[in-house]
């Protein structure tokens, strides 16, 4: 892979820590490991993404990837705080199915993440888009079973609201479908789940998840006050994984400034950036 | 005995409990989760839960996902 001529003279500033399921982590990106054209760039772009938590599928056994691979001995476990997901689920009796196997597996494996699931009930195979009420079945059931869940919900503040209302110890709502790369379509919804969710609870975790097509829709993500955001088609199908992971994490830090450095408002018309007094210019209607 | 595992039928001579399901696969000792009917069968269990005529098993592990 070519290397990026931008070099760093020193390393960015790390964002404050946040804590999601009582696991604190400095890394305000959370990456998929699907969809990578081999496991050597897999691991490349996950290492140069600066993820700490890393998502992964549950699928029947087939034991090795057509390279005889193993995605468990592709990736570095002491290091990653694997995210298990219900990809594929449509129904909240099969996404508490695949958490369970989830689940069982990360114990044997001895992984922090063994309690944590990506609740995805989906409503349709076209747009992905999730079941609003398959959700919160599961979300339910998934609590009362002892599971941390992190939902995966629609940009709709309401679905959110009902979400955290169940017990989710994160809500994700999508950016845009998943894997569409059209990046956040509402933010005016984004702002208002993060207004509910946070209102007397600021440390209540809300992560965007899904459609982040490009390093700026991150940025898009986290100057709205998103506590991070979750991605995966962006870096693994980009031309240049690697450098498109370096070129997320990086938006990730910048949208994570821009927030906390205070935007200014928008205006209708300009504001000067150089003084009107001691001008030696002719100023028409003055 | 005729048994679904995996979606594939599977037909074992004998009565085979879940650990022994798992050695005629070569996936003893590896990480996969096991499901017979749609319960799951923790691995402390896998011994000593033997399968049935009709049983389906899924056997699963992690890939790459989002």
């Amino acid at each position: 892979m070519p290397q990026s001529p931008i070099t760093e003279s020193k390393p960015a500033a790390s964002p404050a820590p946040f804590t999601v399921a009582g696991r604190t982590l400095t890394s305000r990106l959370v990456v998929g490991t699907g969809k990578y054209a081999d496991n050597e760039t897999m691991r490349s772009a996950l290492d140069a993404s600066g993820a700490e938590v890393i998502t992964v599928a549950v699928r029947r056994e087939r034991l090795i990837n057509d390279k005889g691979e193993s995605l468990l001995d592709a990736i570095d476990l002491s290091r990653y705080t694997i995210l298990p997901n219900t990809a594929g689920c449509f129904s909240a009796e099969d996404a508490v199915r695949v958490s369970r196997l989830g689940r069982e597996l990360l114990e044997q494996l001895g992984n922090p993440g063994a309690s944590w699931v990506k609740l995805e009930v989906l409503g349709d195979k076209k747009t992905l888009l999730p079941d609003p009420v398959g959700t919160l079945e599961a979300c339910e059931q998934l609590v009362a079973d002892g599971f941390q869940v992190l939902c995966y919900s629609s940009d709709d503040p309401i679905s959110a609201q009902r979400i955290k209302d169940a017990g989710a110890a994160a809500v994700m709502p999508a950016g845009s479908p998943i894997g569409s790369g059209q990046g956040i379509l509402n933010p005016a919804n984004i702002v208002l789940i993060l207004e509910l969710l946070k209102d007397a609870d600021p440390d209540y975790p809300v992560i965007v998840d899904a459609g982040v097509g490009t390093a700026s829709d991150v940025t898009i993500a986290m100057e709205l006050g998103a506590d991070a955001v979750l991605l995966n088609t962006g870096i693994a199908h980009a031309k240049d994984p690697i450098a498109m992971a370096r070129a997320m994490r990086r938006a990730c830090l910048a949208g994570y400034d821009a927030y906390h450095a205070g935007r200014i408002a928008k205006r209708k018309y300009a504001t000067a950036s150089s003084p009107w007094e001691g001008v030696v210019s002719y100023i028409p209607g003055e | 005995m005729e048994l679904t595992v995996n979606g594939k039928p599977e037909s074992h001579p004998d009565a085979l409990t879940v650990e022994q399901l798992l050695t005629t696969l070569d996936l003893a000792g590896k990480p996969c989760a096991v499901e017979v009917n749609k319960q799951l069968i923790r691995k402390p269990n896998h011994n000593a839960h033997t399968l049935a005529d009709g049983d389906t098993v899924e056997i699963v592990t992690f890939v790459g996902g989002g």
